[in-house]
C-alpha cells in the first residue's frame, strides 16, 4: 500500500517538473494523497479532440439516452504576431481552430464572442443565425451562472452538453463568470466561500465546485476560471484579497477539471493597480492554462486608465496563449483592447442598443473611403440611428445600404419605426440580427487592417470619424 | 371576384380545397394565425414560410391607428410593407366593437371608438372600414358587421343581423378593387335559427366571394357552437369558401371541418405560446411546470418543428417567462402544429381517409374516451362514426 501510494506521488512530481509550470511546492495537498488516482499523460495545451461529432438521434418517444459527446477542444495559433512598437504595438491576429477533423474554417481573431442567454443569443434563434457571417458568428459566450436555477447540471449532462441542449453543435461556446447584463458581479457579497452574482432570481453566491459542476456539465469549449472581480474604487486591502482568491479558486477549478487546464482560461484581475495586476498576471501564467481571462474590466476604471492596466497585463501574459476580456463593448474600447493585445471580447453593446431601438450604421471600410466622404453621411451621429425617430415613418431603404443581413435584406427602415412604435418583439428580433451582423463586420474590418499593417491609421480615422458630429454641433461663439 | 375556389376531395360535408388568391394559392382546411399589427409575434416571414403559414391576418383598427392606412397605402400597401409574399386577410375591426365595448358607441351610421392612442374619437362606418382595408390591400377583406356577443339574448341581436345586411351592401357599395381584393360577408343572428338563416340567404343573394361565420367563439356553450355553425354549413353555397371566424382550439377546427368549414383563425396558439403553454396531440402541456425542468424529451415527440428537433422540455422550461426567446421557440411550435393539423386535415380528406384521422385525432386527445357529447352530437350530424372513441356508457 505505502509503496503504491509513493509510486503515485512521485508519478506526480515527475509530471510536475516535466511541465513548464511550476506548482507550488505543496501541490498535491498531503490530505489528497490516499485519493489520487494516477495521472493521464500530461497534456499539452493543443490536444485535438478525436472522436467525431455526433448528429442528432431521431425523435423517440422515450427518454433520450445519454449521449456522450467528446468534448472538442480548440486551438489557438498567433497568426500574426504584434509588431511590438508603437502605439497599437501589441495587437496581433490569430486564429482558432476547432478540433475533431472537422472542414469548419478557423475563426480569425481578434473576434467578437456573441452574448448569450443561457446558450441562445437573447433574440436571435437557430434558424435565423446560419445567415449571420460565417464563421465568425459561431463564437457564443456562455455565463455559467445563467445555470444556478434552471435546468440542473445533471439534465444538462443527461441532454449532453450546451450544444447539444441549445441544437448548435456546430459552434464554440466560451464561458466567463457574470454577463454585463443581469449576473452582474457584486464584490460586496463575494466572500472566501464563493463568488456572489445579482441576478434576476436574487443575489446568488457561487463556489468552485459549484462553478466546476457547471462547467462540467455544459461542457463549453473554454471557460474561464471563477475569479473575484471588483470595481476600480475598491480598498487596496480588498483588493489584493480579490488576487488571493482568484488564484485559489483558479486552483481549485483546476484541480477539480477533467481536462486538467486544456480548456482553462486563468482569471487575472487585480483592478486598478497596476503593480497587482502585474503580481496577478504572473501567477496565472505560472498555472497550466490555455489562454487568460482579464476580469474587472468595465467595472468603473476610467477609459484613460485601462490601457496601461491592459497592457501591464498582456506585458506579462506568455504571447502564443489567447486572451478574452469582457463588458469592454464600446468600439474605442475594442480598440483599445486590440492594441493591448487582446484577441476576445464579449460585448452587450449590441444587447443595449437593439432594447433602446438604435441600429448601428457606421461605415466599416473606413481606411477605404476618403475622410470627407465619412463627413458627408447624413445620419444622427455617424455611428447609429435611432429607429423611433418619426424621420423614418416612411424611409423605405434598409437600415443600412447593401448590407447582407436579413434585416437589411428584408426590410425596411419604415417596418422597424412601425414595429418599435406598436411594442412588437420583431423588432428587437430584427435589430440584434442587423447590429449583430454590422458589429461582426467590425470586427473584420480590425482584422483586415491588421492584415494590411494599417491598424493605426484605422484607428485614428475611427475615433476621427465618430468625433465629427460633435464638432460640427458646437456653434460658432 | 378575386379567387378561385376549386373543391379536391370530400367526405360528407368536409371538403377539402385548392383556393387561389391574388398572392397565394392555399390548400383548406387551414389554420391562418393572426399578426394583429403587421407582424405575428416573436416570427420572421422566413419562420413563418418554414412553418408553412399560408394566409395571416392583420387586424383593420389596429393598423388604421399605427402606422395608418394612408401610410400603408402610400408605401404599397400591407404586403410591401411587411415584405409577406403569401396571402393576407384583414378584419374590419367589427370584432373590436364586441373586445372593446367600453370605448364603442354603435349607431346605424357605424361604431365611434375612442382612440386608445389619443382619446380623440374615432368612427368606423362601413365605408370608412372599406376605404382602409382597400388601402392596406389584403386578399381577402372583411364586411364592417354589427357583432354581438352570443351570451347576449334579447332584441339586440335581431337589430344586429338586419344591421349587418344594411351595412353589407354599403360595403359592397364602397369596395373600389373587387378584382384584386376578395370581400366576404360575415353571418351573424346570434345563436338563432330562424335569424341565422334570414343572414344567410340575405348575404347569398348578393353573390360574394366567399362568407364568413361570425358572433360565435365568444362563451357560448358548445353544443350551441357547433348547430349553429352547422346550420350555416348546410345554407351557404358548396363552391365558396366558408371561413369560421375566432375558432383556434385544434378540437374545434377539426370538429368544424367535419361539418364543412374550410378557414379559421384564432389568437390562441401565439397567445398561449407566450404564457408557457404548448399545443400537442395530447392537448396542451405546460411547460412553466415543474415536472418539465427535468424531462428531456422534446416538446412533442411526433412534431418534426426545428423546435421539437432540437430542444428538450428541461431547456423550454427555464426560458418560458424568462427570456423572449422562450415566446418565440412555443409561438414557432404552436404554429408548427396548427399548420400540421390544416395538412393533415387536407390530406387526410383528399385521401380518402378523414373518417380515421378524426378518430386517430380524438382517441389522442380523449384516450379514456371521455369524448365530449357535443363532439358526438356534432360528428354525428357529420356523419363520421366515432364510437370506438367513445368509452362505453355505464348502464
Amino acid at each position: 500500500m505505502h509503496v503504491q501510494a509513493a509510486k503515485t506521488v512521485s508519478h506526480i512530481l515527475h509530471n510536475c517538473r516535466q511541465s513548464e509550470n511550476s506548482y507550488p511546492r505543496s501541490y498535491p495537498p498531503k490530505t489528497l494523497l490516499p485519493f489520487l488516482t494516477p495521472p493521464k499523460t500530461p497534456t499539452l495545451s493543443f490536444r485535438l479532440a478525436s472522436a467525431p461529432i455526433k448528429t442528432r438521434e431521431p425523435n423517440t418517444n422515450k427518454t433520450k439516452s445519454k449521449v456522450s459527446i467528446q468534448v472538442r477542444l480548440m486551438r489557438f495559433v498567433v497568426t500574426k504576431p504584434s509588431a511590438g512598437a508603437g502605439v497599437a504595438g501589441k495587437a496581433r491576429l490569430g486564429a482558432l481552430y476547432l478540433g475533431g477533423g472537422g472542414a469548419a474554417p478557423p475563426i480569425e481573431t481578434p473576434a467578437l464572442v456573441v452574448p448569450t442567454r443561457r446558450g441562445l443569443p437573447s433574440f436571435i434563434s437557430r434558424d435565423l443565425l446560419d445567415r449571420l457571417p460565417y464563421p465568425d458568428s459561431l463564437l457564443l459566450h456562455l455565463c455559467p451562472i445563467h445555470f444556478i436555477v434552471c435546468p440542473s447540471t445533471r439534465t444538462i449532462k443527461n441532454i449532453g452538453g450546451v450544444h447539444e441542449m441549445v441544437g448548435l453543435q456546430d459552434h464554440f461556446f466560451i464561458a466567463s463568470p457574470g454577463d454585463s447584463v443581469e449576473s452582474l458581479p457584486e464584490h460586496g457579497g463575494t466572500n472566501k466561500i464563493g463568488a456572489a452574482f445579482e441576478t434576476p432570481s436574487g443575489r446568488r453566491l457561487i463556489n468552485p465546485k459549484d462553478y466546476m459542476d457547471i462547467i462540467s456539465s455544459t461542457r463549453p469549449n473554454l471557460w474561464a476560471s471563477l475569479a473575484d472581480e471588483v470595481p476600480a474604487w475598491v480598498t487596496e486591502k480588498r483588493n489584493r484579497l480579490s488576487i488571493d482568491r482568484t488564484l485559489k479558486w483558479l486552483d481549485d477549478c483546476l484541480s477539480l477539471d477533467q481536462e486538467k487546464g486544456a480548456s482553462t482560461l486563468g482569471a487575472v484581475v487585480g483592478g486598478p493597480n497596476i503593480e497587482h495586476r502585474k503580481k496577478c498576471a504572473t501567477e496565472v501564467s505560472m498555472r497550466n492554462v490555455s489562454g487568460f481571462y482579464l476580469g474587472g474590466f468595465g467595472l468603473g476604471e476610467s477609459i484613460e486608465e485601462r490601457s496601461a492596466l491592459l497592457n501591464a497585463v498582456t506585458n506579462i501574459l506568455p504571447e502564443e496563449k489567447i486572451r478574452f476580456v469582457s463588458r469592454l463593448g464600446l468600439p474605442e474600447e475594442v480598440l483599445q483592447g486590440v492594441a493591448a493585445g487582446i484577441d476576445l471580447f464579449d460585448s452587450t453593446y449590441i444587447y443595449h442598443l437593439t432594447l433602446g431601438g438604435f441600429a448601428l450604421v457606421f461605415p466599416l471600410d473606413i481606411l477605404g473611403e476618403a475622410p470627407e466622404a465619412l463627413l458627408r453621411n447624413s445620419s444622427n451621429d455617424y455611428t447609429k440611428i435611432n429607429l423611433h425617430a418619426t424621420i423614418y415613418r416612411k424611409d423605405t431603404s434598409p437600415i443600412v445600404d447593401k448590407c447582407s443581413c436579413y434585416t437589411c435584406q428584408d426590410h425596411t427602415r419604415a417596418y422597424l419605426n412601425h414595429l418599435l412604435n406598436v411594442h412588437e418583439m420583431l423588432a428587437q428580433i430584427l435589430l440584434e440580427i442587423h447590429n449583430t451582423h454590422h458589429y461582426l463586420g467590425f470586427f473584420r474590418s480590425i482584422r483586415r487592417a491588421l492584415k494590411q499593417e494599417k491598424f493605426e491609421l484605422f484607428r485614428e480615422r475611427f475615433m476621427e470619424s465618430r468625433r465629427v458630429h460633435l464638432t460640427e454641433a458646437v456653434p460658432y461663439s | 371576384m378575386a379567387l378561385q375556389f376549386e373543391v379536391v376531395g370530400r367526405f360528407n360535408r368536409a371538403r377539402a380545397s385548392k383556393l387561389t388568391l391574388p398572392h397565394y394559392v392555399v390548400q383548406t382546411p387551414m389554420f391562418m394565425p393572426v399578426g394583429t399589427q403587421g407582424t405575428i409575434k416573436g416570427l420572421t416571414n422566413r419562420q413563418l414560410e418554414d412553418i408553412g403559414c399560408q394566409i395571416i391576418l392583420g387586424n383593420t383598427y389596429h393598423l388604421a391607428l399605427r402606422p395608418g392606412a394612408e401610410l400603408i397605402d402610400e408605401l404599397g400597401g400591407l404586403h410591401k410593407f411587411m415584405n409577406w409574399k403569401r396571402g393576407l386577410l384583414t378584419d374590419s375591426g367589427g370584432f373590436q366593437m364586441v373586445s372593446l365595448l367600453h370605448l364603442a358607441d354603435i349607431t346605424e351610421e357605424g361604431v365611434t371608438f375612442q382612440s386608445p392612442v389619443d382619446g380623440k374619437p374615432m368612427l368606423l362606418t362601413p365605408e370608412e372600414s372599406i376605404q382602409i382595408q382597400n388601402k392596406i390591400g389584403a386578399d381577402i377583406i372583411m364586411a364592417l358587421d354589427d357583432v354581438v356577443r352570443t351570451t347576449i339574448t334579447g332584441p339586440r341581436i335581431e337589430e344586429a343581423m338586419y344591421r349587418t345586411l344594411r351595412w353589407m351592401d354599403r360595403c359592397i357599395a364602397a369596395h373600389k378593387r373587387p378584382d384584386a381584393q376578395n370581400l366576404f360577408g360575415i353571418v351573424q343572428g346570434g345563436l338563432d335559427p330562424v335569424l341565422r338563416d334570414i343572414c344567410v340567404r340575405g348575404l347569398v343573394e348578393r353573390n360574394l366571394p366567399g362568407y364568413a361565420i361570425g358572433g360565435l367563439a365568444g362563451g357560448e356553450d358548445k353544443d350551441s357552437f357547433w348547430r349553429v355553425v352547422a346550420q350555416c354549413t348546410a345554407a351557404l353555397p358548396e363552391d365558396k369558401p366558408r371561413y369560421v371566424m375566432g375558432v383556434g382550439y385544434p378540437l374545434d377546427i377539426v370538429v368544424c371541418s367535419a361539418l364543412g368549414a374550410d378557414m379559421y383563425d384564432c389568437v390562441y396558439p401565439t397567445r398561449t405560446a407566450r404564457f408557457g403553454t404548448a399545443l400537442v396531440p395530447e392537448g396542451v402541456l405546460k411547460l412553466k411546470h415543474n415536472a418539465m425542468a427535468s424531462d428531456e424529451r422534446p416538446i412533442d415527440s411526433t412534431c418534426s418543428c426545428m423546435v421539437c428537433k432540437n430542444y428538450t422540455r428541461a431547456y423550454i422550461h427555464s426560458l418560458v417567462t424568462r427570456d423572449a426567446m422562450g415566446s418565440q421557440l412555443l409561438s414557432y411550435h404552436n404554429l408548427s402544429y396548427m399548420m400540421r393539423l390544416s395538412k393533415d386535415l387536407h390530406m387526410s380528406i383528399v385521401e380518402g381517409r378523414f373518417p380515421e384521422y378524426v378518430r386517430g385525432f380524438l382517441r389522442t386527445q380523449f384516450p379514456k374516451g371521455d369524448v365530449p357529447q357535443w363532439v358526438c352530437n356534432a360528428m354525428e350530424v357529420a356523419g363520421i362514426d366515432i364510437s370506438s372513441c367513445c368509452a362505453p356508457v355505464p348502464v
